[in-house]
């Protein structure tokens, strides 16, 4: 079978621009989650990570007048152009794909006073795809991908399969999504959102944080273009639905069990980290424990980067698997901002505080609305 | 890998009309697509209550997938996790949207409500038609400017080849404002139910797609 590597990345959110500051600033434990009075949001103060405008504009205005497009637009596209400039793959070949994640894209353009752009079609995300593939040249429409809070992971699983199934040699991956007036009334509406910074698996978790940004992920069959040595390579990965709940995960971990069962049986390598979705909110964290114990992996060192960047659905899968990346390059094991006493009724091995570790391989997972869990092995050559 | 998988099922919604392999099984006088949609319900006699509870979104994909699925059942040939559901569509969920966008727009009557926020999501119907038919296979969503037979064939192609699914439920489900349209395949490794419509191929889906009464 073909192997897929990754050949370049990028990862914006409120802890900035590039991979590597973002990987600093966790490192450093710092968290990007504040305290924000802004009516225009919410009606009442909330916390949540967001992206620094200005210096959003600063940068995309290397490559197109910050006015003519939407902060969402304006996010994906950084990121991607970042990515693609720490690599030699062209986006407008035709053995180029571009696949979006994202749950809402320009969403915040419902609201009639924010769409200054006198075009009602700019809120569909078919209009992104075609702004994308102007904007970067590509050979192909790019595909969307929306699947609530596992968009992210399953794009790189799909991108990865395009690969394998010899139609495509380089896949570019970009995840992408605000904090809007609307998702903030539809979380709180759920009584999810966090009052303070989230704590992802802790006894006092109270619920999720908000989080903006964008990740890209560039995958390439080409060994010779992997970004780095020794290459990171994206293995195999699963979704499954509970059957149970829409809105609610399933009691007993199931579908998250079997996307996880399916991934370790396809790649037939063992797991040395797990980076969770661990959204904080007291059924999603449970829900995981529950499931990564039934799967045998409870003594695996497993963390939530939450803490760090807030949840940021559509981009959530790719700037997590990108910095379960940076862990096996660095054999570096991310802490868990937030945990501090075991909060689920199965005990697993939430790693606390940054250590060294020798790391081989990486199982990512996220689970969402409409029962919907993805599970993503990568690993070290 | 020179495999070849079969469309052996296909279910069309659109203009009032309900299809299944090509036979006209329902047709309806009601203009707006809820009452479409509850007259369709009706017909089929599905026992189902939570399908009020559902937006028009999810009532067509799981209305689509009830009647695709009719007198065939599933679980003689298949486990929860062989079936695979790829759907598409243009809209995402924008009647939700808008919907959930209304309770907000007015900070004196903002009242956001959880049972509608959750259907702002495209793949909500992947997850009511998992629940119906107890399906806990691949699942996936994707949009795009119109029905796109490439990426559903390159999807659901690759998805059965690696054996991730040995069945997909795939398609288009598409609903904004008054306009609605569902067309859905069930493609499976082999045509052992009667004789299968059509071999599986992105020209195959267009043509059934394309297909007029």
């Amino acid at each position: 079978m073909t192997n897929v590597f990754v050949a370049s990345d990028n990862i914006i959110t409120s802890l900035g621009f590039t991979t590597v500051a973002n990987i600093r600033n966790i490192k450093a434990n710092k968290t990007g989650i504040l305290p924000w009075t802004d009516t225009s949001l919410s009606p009442s103060p909330f916390w949540a990570s967001r992206v620094d405008d200005q210096e959003l504009d600063k940068q995309f205005s290397d490559f197109a007048p910050p006015a003519d497009h939407t902060r969402f637009e304006k996010l994906v596209i950084t990121s991607a152009k970042e990515a693609l400039r720490n690599t030699s793959i062209d986006p407008g070949d035709d053995r180029t794909l571009f696949i979006l994640s994202t749950t809402k894209g320009n969403i915040d353009l419902l609201d009639p006073a924010l769409n200054r752009f006198g075009d009602d079609n700019r809120i569909y995300l078919w209009h992104t795809a075609g702004l994308l593939q102007r904007f970067f040249g590509l050979a192909h429409r790019p595909v969307v991908v929306s699947n609530a809070c596992i968009s992210g992971l399953l794009a790189i699983i799909t991108g990865t399969r395009l690969i394998r199934s010899g139609r495509f040699d380089h896949v570019i991956v970009t995840g992408g999504d605000l904090v809007t007036e609307f998702v903030l009334s539809g979380f709180n509406s759920f009584l999810s959102l966090s009052n303070g910074p989230c704590r992802p698996f802790d006894r006092d978790r109270q619920g999720l944080s908000l989080g903006e940004g964008a990740g890209t992920i560039v995958l390439t069959a080409d060994r010779s273009r992997a970004g780095q040595s020794p290459a990171i390579r994206i293995g195999t990965g699963f979704s499954s639905n509970d059957a149970n709940h829409i809105s609610g995960p399933s009691r007993t971990g199931e579908g998250l069990y079997q996307a996880i069962i399916k991934t370790l049986d396809a790649n037939g390598l063992s797991v040395d980290y797990i980076s969770s979705h661990g959204t904080a909110t007291p059924y999603n964290d449970e829900m995981e424990a529950t499931a990564i114990s039934r799967a045998g992996l409870s003594e695996v060192p497993v963390n939530s980067l939450k803490g760090y960047w807030g949840h940021t659905l559509g981009a959530a899968g790719v700037i997590e698997t990108i910095a379960g990346k940076c862990s096996l390059s660095e054999n570096l094991l991310f802490g868990t901002l937030g945990f501090s006493e075991p909060g689920t009724s199965q005990t697993i091995a939430v790693i606390q505080h940054i250590r060294e570790a020798r790391l081989q391989t990486c199982l990512k997972i996220a689970s969402g609305f409409g029962g919907c869990n993805a599970a993503l092995l990568i690993s070290k050559e | 890998m020179k495999e070849t998988y079969h469309i052996t099922r296909y279910c069309i919604i659109r203009n009032n009309q309900v299809q299944l392999n090509g036979e006209l099984l329902f047709e309806s006088r009601e203009m707006s697509p809820s009452a479409l949609l509850t007259s369709v319900y009706r017909h089929f006699d599905i026992p189902y209550a939570k399908f009020f509870k559902m937006d028009n979104l999810c009532k067509l994909g799981f209305l689509a997938c009830e009647i695709l699925l009719r007198g065939r059942d599933l679980g003689q040939d298949y486990q929860a996790g062989d079936v695979g559901i790829i759907l598409s569509n243009a809209s995402s969920s924008i009647d939700a949207d808008r919907s959930h966008q209304q309770s907000i727009a007015n900070q004196d009557s903002y009242f956001p409500s959880p049972s509608l926020f959750v259907y702002t999501l495209a793949n909500i119907v992947i997850g009511e038609i998992c629940i119906r038919h107890k399906l806990q296979g691949e699942g996936m969503f994707f949009i795009e400017d119109a029905f796109n037979p490439d990426i559903l064939y390159n999807s659901v192609k690759q998805v059965l080849d690696e054996s991730v699914a040995r069945s997909c439920i795939t398609g288009w489900v598409e609903v904004n404002g008054s306009e609605y349209e569902a067309v859905l395949y069930f493609i499976e490794k082999q045509a052992s139910h009667k004789s299968g419509i059509a071999i599986f191929d992105a020209v195959n889906l267009l043509n059934l797609y394309q297909q007029t009464e």
